[in-house]
């Protein structure tokens, strides 16, 4: 192993080596260490390129604000672009390749725009690339897309699984740093139910970095005993690896769990991630702060780091930066680095802060440089050494790794979730989120609390006061209280006079100047910034870079941060794969599959199903031999219409309705009459919207007194459903009637066709003849000589003598099976919606290809059936508007084809025989087509302008689509048997 | 590059040579893109609303009718609503009469826009896809693409071959609900949508309009039954004509004069992935469930689905929402699974009662609205702003724009293509 | 608001187990009311800035339509009342 890593300290395991390669690269790090740990420690310090200009870039930071170290992850459906270095736990077997780069990270040819850069300042795209016209699409933006992006996805499918749960508590503790691990402890203490969530895979935050001893004992110590006592707290949760990234109402917090992302070997009956959906009495935000950089020349060659970022890797995993480090702060924490790294027997060559004096504090042997500045690092793919100004006067000091601190941002993303602004803070050079909102504390760091005690504190004292107010009257704080020790740094937003560029955003390439532009351009407003110069806008969302570019614009336009503000803080807190919050419902599992109870039925009988909504019906049902779908059907139907057929309707929306007003109640549901419909009678209803569109339709029998049966449309039974109850609850709460749905308690069986009484009449025990039985009969009836118990219906969809039987679903195979054994002798065959819907056309039977919601009654033939004496129905006011009463109006027409050799398709649309096709010419559209076997020819049902008064009128069908013209007739829909002889049979 | 515009002061002409002068310059002498004038005490028409619409009527009423006494107010930054918000996607590929040429002429607007404001909103129409996934569907795309192609719209009906050799990534082999084809228009495609606002802006202040950030309407004041000016958080600013293209909260500035609307606002979320490499070429709309997208040039996947479905002035949505919009994402495309998601955003959506949009006069003489334009509203900036100044311009509507009728509701002339009425988190 | 909401016969439930209408603050009109008034009740809305009276369908609960009272700019929700006792009152 290089030098890099430490022989001895950190929290890192010797004894576990892990194996891993980067661009196929083999490399070893050792259990404890992330990514961009273990890189450091092989001596990697060149991760990445840049965005816009491909810049070499290192690693930046040791969390998610890293705006740099992104890598490609893993192979295959498991390939995941732009991951940064600094999350990913270390694995044995994990495969990481450098992005955004070619043909090598060492050698990108892409870094030739930074000899371009001042052509390429912000916004440049919007002044040119504009001429000639053409040339936008064809030449420049090609270009300009291909070079964009950072890593590449993977276009195969995701192997592995996810799920998602809900979680609830009476605290949640967002961070398991100081503040975090204090607040979960009293919490803990008083017998909350507390969750704890922690963003990496060790719980500690900054203590698992510190070196310092809190009051007498070690950071670390008091770490292991805190833990220690919160897993022996039954009513503590700590959810590691967890990223809480997402506020929202109700005060539930969305998190991701990773599960399996620190393993190359996936177990396939567990997900790789979580998300879970934590409902929570009250949160306390300890989310900690983050250390600005600071913006000056060069400020991104590798070895460049932020000051704690630094001081995490030495003492967690034992990483030496380099060989000599410059420390550029205007902060403490510069000093507790240098600390460290002296303390780690590295050499610190120089401390160099922007403010004056020398902190008294300092004991170390570095050379402090109060009142001076970095102005440039120098260097390419790695630091050679820095520039420093003090008094006007510039030296050059060598160096190989340079940290840096700007002071510390509060992390106050999620407080800000759901609307909350942050607001500056003089006091804490800071914006800060309020500190209570309702359901939501911060604490700690994140509240702009500085010294560790005070965290320690902060966190306890916080938690006592949620707690109380939730209860818990018992609480009493973990952590007694402390004086924040800590200074504040008056911000450097940026140095003077820099050579280099100066970089804000590090990984879209924003610098120093872009902002000016922006300013000098008229895009000095935060937001306009943002999105002129394109800060913020990375992967990292600003999460290091806002804040400069906010005291940058301030400084510009010279008025405070406050008058500047912050853009919006919006989910996710960092990225959020697509998987983790699908979980389950992918592929085949989408969405749930309904299945009627003549499903296996139709299976056997050889169906081919089609999906319909949630359900799968049976479509035809091909024979040996047929080699065509239309074959199929066009034999189903003419069965049909000689013989009989058995179709299951199954997949109808069925509604129980009782009460003693439930006949009044459809009354007021349907546009026609209901008050008086006899029991043992079916009737056809109009269900219209308030708009007075026709919204369903569907027979409703009336079985006893107080007792209706309605179907509906298989595509509109659940919101027919609901209407009902809405009606019912919120406008005529007066009217005793109440609903069950038995959609699915039901196995519908249609029997269809001349024979179709003889068919039934084997299995029913009552006389079903004619006479006793007529037309729109409805009753109950006895099976197989008093077996079972069914409901018969004698109404028909495909115009024949045809009746529904339904029995309950248990025994719908059955009686399916019983069905076709009596038909066999007469010819019976089983026949599907294809089927069906060629026969509704012959017959001029509407569905929702007619009923598309911008249709009437009287656009379909239905003006007769509106009541005009009921005082009061659903959709009955909007009706007498003039628009609903104009003789233009789309209406139904049958259309044919004038040779029976041409076809036409539906959504066709027709003209007038010879006018040129144009919006104006438009006379209305096919709504439903079929090859009908009865007549020979296609078939059609049409929406047309007058349509009523047109029938024989010639017209061409138009399929531009298709380039297919048909000259055809207007024509009454009614097709096939316009007498209803056949149904009355 | 430094031509006059009509009110006497100079502004810069963007090109290639420009940016190239000023790189040599040192970029130091760019000058702002738009004043910041401090408010006069009157003026012809007032718009309220600095986001698209207002900007591309106040452009328009400079540039065509030449009306340029114009102030446009807007109590945030510009483009701060929905212009700022969206998903970038312009198309004209509507079914009805009262639609489809209103968006067909924004098609055009759109083709010629930025030769026009000297802007480059990089206008990319990489072709908008809309899958099918059923014979119901596939009826009701042929019918929509033949109205299409009546008014000499560019339209095809792709089967699922086709759209499999564009598109192989999508799930062809383990779908809930094969795709069957698609409907495709190859002129829709996206624009960089903040442009839009800018390059609008750029062109109507250049015209002497006045933008006027910072300023909210608190009050309507009327004389006589009209109009007389606006109260502001600037103060009282005097008009002739007031035209309101205030989107999402067009019910908050009607109720100022009492005028009741038939919009709802709603919250509509739209997301952005991490920047990736070219990934996927076109807009795509999934048609079994709520979800587009397509890939901006930074690189980033730009997505939605549909609104939270309650009302809200919030610009902010709900996880359910966001779980059910990349659900349908995997559904259609299953490699998204990896990708991550990187920001969430909500945009307040003026919702009208049958999905389509209100350009008109009101019940007070010289008081105009444009509003209802639910979450279509981008893609019509241009049209919209025509259109809007073509009515104000010369009190008649854009021939058009004839439907976009606020008593059509009144009437029954509804225009509404999705057929669901006047529930507007349906539409 | 739409996280969970707090169900009057079935307490705090997940939002996916509720449909949402609209504005429930409008009454529906007598049958002989003016057209004017019903076409108020179908096509205009106060779509108030602030608080609002909506109507959600616990439709994978109790199935009962609620009225749910609410901000429509904090979402935070002041009440919710089963829609049949909200018609007694109104």
């Amino acid at each position: 192993m290089s030098s890099f890593r430490l022989s001895k300290g950190g929290r890192v395991d010797r004894a576990k080596p892990l194996d891993f390669t980067v661009d196929g690269k083999p490399m070893q790090g050792f259990s404890g260490d992330t990514l961009a740990s273990a890189l450091l420690a092989n001596g990697r310090q060149l991760v990445g390129r840049s965005f816009k200009y491909h810049r070499p870039r290192g690693i930046l930071t040791a969390g998610a604000a890293e705006p740099n170290a992104l890598v490609t992850i893993g192979e295959g459906g498991r390939t995941e672009a732009n991951t940064r270095a600094t999350l990913v736990e270390l694995y044995s077997g994990l495969k990481a390749k450098s992005q955004n780069r070619w043909p090598s990270v060492d050698f990108d040819l892409g870094a030739v725009n930074s000899l371009l850069s001042p052509f390429l300042g912000a916004g440049f795209y919007y002044k040119t690339f504009m001429w000639p016209a053409a040339f936008w699409e064809k030449v420049y933006e090609p270009i300009i897309r291909k070079a964009a992006g950072l890593g590449r996805a993977t276009y195969e499918p995701d192997p592995d699984t996810y799920e998602k749960c809900w979680a609830h508590c009476d605290l949640l503790v967002i961070g398991a740093g100081p503040a975090g691990l204090a607040a979960a402890l009293t919490a803990g203490r008083a017998g909350a139910r507390v969750i704890l969530a922690n963003e990496g895979f060790e719980p500690g935050g900054s203590l698992l970095a510190e070196t310092a001893a809190i009051g007498e004992k070690a950071a670390a110590d008091l770490l292991e005993e805190t833990l220690a006592e919160l897993a022996s707290l039954p009513n503590v949760r700590i959810f590691s690896r967890t990223t809480v990234f997402g506020w929202y109402d109700g005060n539930v917090f969305g998190a991701v769990e990773s599960v399996q992302k620190n393993t190359a070997a996936i177990d396939p009956n567990r997900p790789v991630e979580r998300l879970w959906r934590l409902a929570a009495r009250h949160a306390i935000l300890a989310s900690g702060a983050e250390e600005r950089p600071l913006v000056f020349g060069g400020n991104d060659i590798p070895g460049v780091m932020i000051a704690g970022a630094m001081r995490s890797y030495l003492n967690r995993q034992a990483i030496a930066p380099g060989k000599s480090t410059v420390i550029f702060t205007n902060d403490e924490s510069g000093y507790r680095t240098a600390t460290d790294l002296e303390a780690a027997g590295l050499e610190v060559a120089a401390i160099v802060d922007s403010r004056a004096g020398t902190p008294s504090s300092w004991a170390g042997r570095a050379p402090v440089f109060p009142g001076a500045v970095v102005q440039d690092a120098k260097g390419g793919k790695a630091l050679a050494g820095v520039t420093m100004i003090k008094g006007g006067a510039l030296q050059t000091i060598k160096a190989d790794a340079l940290a840096m601190s700007g002071g510390w941002s509060p992390i106050i993303h999620l407080a800000c979730h759901r609307g909350a602004r942050p607001v500056w803070s003089d006091a804490n050079a800071a914006f800060l989120a309020p500190e209570t909102q309702d359901g939501l504390s911060i604490a700690g760091s994140a509240a702009g609390v500085g010294a560790l005690e005070a965290c320690l504190a902060d966190g306890a004292e916080k938690a006592r006061n949620v707690l109380r107010s939730l209860g818990f009257s018992n609480a009493s704080p973990a952590f007694t209280p402390a004086v924040d020790t800590a200074t504040v740094a008056k911000p450097l937003w940026y140095v003077r006079g820099a050579k280099g560029k100066a970089f804000v955003d590090y990984q879209n390439d924003v610098h120093l100047k872009d902002l000016g532009l922006a300013v000098s351009e008229g895009y000095g407003h935060v937001e306009l910034a943002k999105r002129y110069t394109t800060n913020g806008m990375a992967t990292d969302q600003g999460k290091l870079s806002n804040i400069n570019a906010i005291g940058i614009l301030a400084e510009a336009r010279k008025v405070s941060p406050s008058d500047v503000g912050t853009t919006t803080f919006r989910p996710f807190y960092t990225p959020l794969s697509f998987g983790a919050l699908t979980g389950a419902s992918k592929g085949k599992h989408f969405q749930p599959v309904r299945k009627s109870p003549l499903h296996d039925w139709a299976r056997k009988n050889g169906a081919v199903f089609v999906e319909t909504g949630l359900w799968y019906r049976s479509s035809w049902f091909p024979k040996a031999g047929e080699t065509t779908w239309r074959e199929s059907v066009d034999r189903e139907v003419l069965n049909v219409r000689r013989n009989a057929g058995v179709c299951d309707v199954s997949t109808l929306g069925k509604i129980e309705i009782f009460g003693k007003d439930a006949a009044e109640f459809l009354n007021r549901i349907y546009c026609n009459a209901f008050l008086k419909l006899p029991v043992g009678k079916a009737r056809y209803g109009l269900m219209l919207r308030e708009d007075g569109m026709i919204y369903d339709d569907g027979t409703t029998s009336r079985l006893a007194e107080n007792h209706f049966f309605m179907t509906t449309t298989t595509a509109y039974a659940v919101g027919v459903m609901n209407h009902l109850e809405f009606c019912a609850q919120a406008l005529w709460p007066d009217l005793d009637v109440q609903f069950a749905s038995s959609t699915d308690q039901w196995a519908q069986i249609a029997v269809a066709g001349p024979k179709s009484r003889a068919v039934l009449q084997a299995l029913v025990d009552e006389d079903i003849s004619d006479a006793a039985f007529p037309f729109l009969g409805a009753r109950e009836v006895s099976l197989f000589g008093g077996k079972l118990t069914g409901r018969l219906f004698r109404i028909s969809f495909s115009g024949e003598l045809a009746y529904e039987l339904a029995v309950p679903a248990g025994y719908g195979e059955t009686v399916a099976d019983a069905i076709m054994e009596a038909g066999s002798p007469h010819g019976i065959c089983p026949y599907g919606v294809e089927a069906l819907g060629v026969m509704r056309i012959e017959k001029g039977h509407v569905t929702h290809s007619e009923i598309n919601g911008t249709v009437i009654p009287a656009d379909l033939g239905f003006a007769k059936m509106v009541s005009t004496t009921k005082p009061d129905f659903i959709g009955r006011a909007m009706l007498s508007r003039e628009g609903m009463l104009a003789d233009d109006r789309l209406s139904l027409v049958g259309v044919k084809p004038l040779d029976p050799a041409t076809t036409f398709k539906t959504g066709s649309h027709i003209l007038s025989e010879s006018a040129a096709p144009s919006l104006e010419n438009d006379q209305g559209y096919v709504t439903s087509s079929c090859y009908s076997p009865n007549l020979g020819s296609t078939i059609g049902l049409a929406l047309v302008k007058h349509g009523p008064k047109r029938h024989g009128e010639h017209v061409t069908v138009w399929n531009d689509l298709k380039n297919e013209y048909t000259k055809a007739v207007l024509c009454s829909p009614v097709f096939f048997d316009p007498e209803n002889g056949k149904l009355h049979g | 590059m430094i031509a006059t515009s009509s009110h006497g002061e100079s502004i810069m002409r963007y090109s290639a040579f420009s940016v190239f002068l000023n790189a040599l310059r040192g970029n130091k002498s760019w000058r702002p893109a738009w004043r910041s004038p401090v408010p006069k005490n009157h003026y012809d028409v007032i718009i309220v609303g600095g986001g698209g619409h207002g900007l591309s009527t106040a452009y328009y009423l400079a540039k065509e009718f030449g009306i340029t006494n114009v102030a446009v107010l807007e109590k945030g930054y510009i483009g701060s609503g929905n212009v700022g918000r969206n998903t970038t996607i312009i198309r004209s590929n509507y079914l009805l009469q009262g639609n489809n040429p209103f968006y067909e002429l924004s098609m055009k607007l759109w083709e010629g826009l930025e030769q026009d404001f000297n802007f480059n909103a990089m206008v990319s129409q990489r072709g908008v896809l809309n899958l099918y996934h059923s014979d119901a569907q596939r009826d009701a795309y042929t019918r929509r693409g033949n109205a299409m192609r009546l008014h000499g719209v560019d339209a095809d009906l792709l089967d699922r071959n086709t759209v499999r050799q564009m598109l192989p990534f999508l799930d062809f082999d383990n779908a809930r609900f094969p795709i069957q084809g698609a409907l495709m228009q190859k002129r829709g495609g996206t624009v960089r949508h903040d442009a839009v606002a800018w390059g609008y802006a750029r062109g109507a202040d250049s015209r002497g309009v006045d933008i006027i950030q910072n300023c909210e309407v608190t009050g309507i004041r009327r004389e006589n039954g009209v109009v007389t000016g606006v109260e502001t958080s600037q103060g009282f600013i005097g008009c002739g004509k007031l035209a309101l293209a205030a989107a999402g909260n067009s019910t908050v500035v009607a109720d100022m004069i009492d005028m009741k609307l038939p919009i709802e606002s709603h919250v509509l979320q739209a997301f952005v992935s991490e920047g990736l490499k070219p990934f996927i070429d076109n807009v795509v709309t999934f048609g079994a469930g709520h979800f587009y997208v397509s890939q901006s040039d930074k690189g980033g996947l730009v997505f939605g689905g549909d609104i939270d479905g309650y009302n809200s002035y919030a610009q902010r949505g709900n996880l359910a929402t966001v779980e059910h919009v990349a659900e349908a994402g995997v559904a259609m495309i299953p490699a998204l699974s990896r990708v991550r998601v990187l920001r969430s955003w909500g945009g307040v959506m003026d919702m009208s009662m049958d999905g389509s949009p209100i350009i008109d006069r009101t019940h007070i003489d010289n008081l105009y609205l444009n509003a209802g334009w639910c979450y279509g509203g981008f893609k019509a900036t241009p049209a919209s702003g025509f259109c809007y100044a073509h009515l104000i311009a010369r009190n008649q509507p854009h021939e058009t724009a004839t439907a976009f009728r606020l008593d059509r509701f009144a009437r029954g002339r509804m225009i509404d293509e999705k057929g669901v009425g006047s529930q507007p988190n349906l539409h | 608001m739409a996280s969970l909401i707090t169900c009057s016969h079935c307490g705090p439930r997940p939002k996916e187990e509720f449909t949402v209408k609209g504005d429930a603050a409008i009454a529906r009109p007598a049958a002989d009311a003016s057209e004017d008034a019903w076409y108020a009740y179908v096509y205009l809305r106060d779509n108030p800035r602030g608080r609002h009276k909506e109507y959600w369908h616990h439709t994978s609960g109790c199935r009962r339509w609620l009225v749910v009272e609410r901000d429509t700019v904090t979402h935070a929700i002041y009440a919710v009342a089963d829609a049949a006792a909200q018609g007694e009152t109104a």
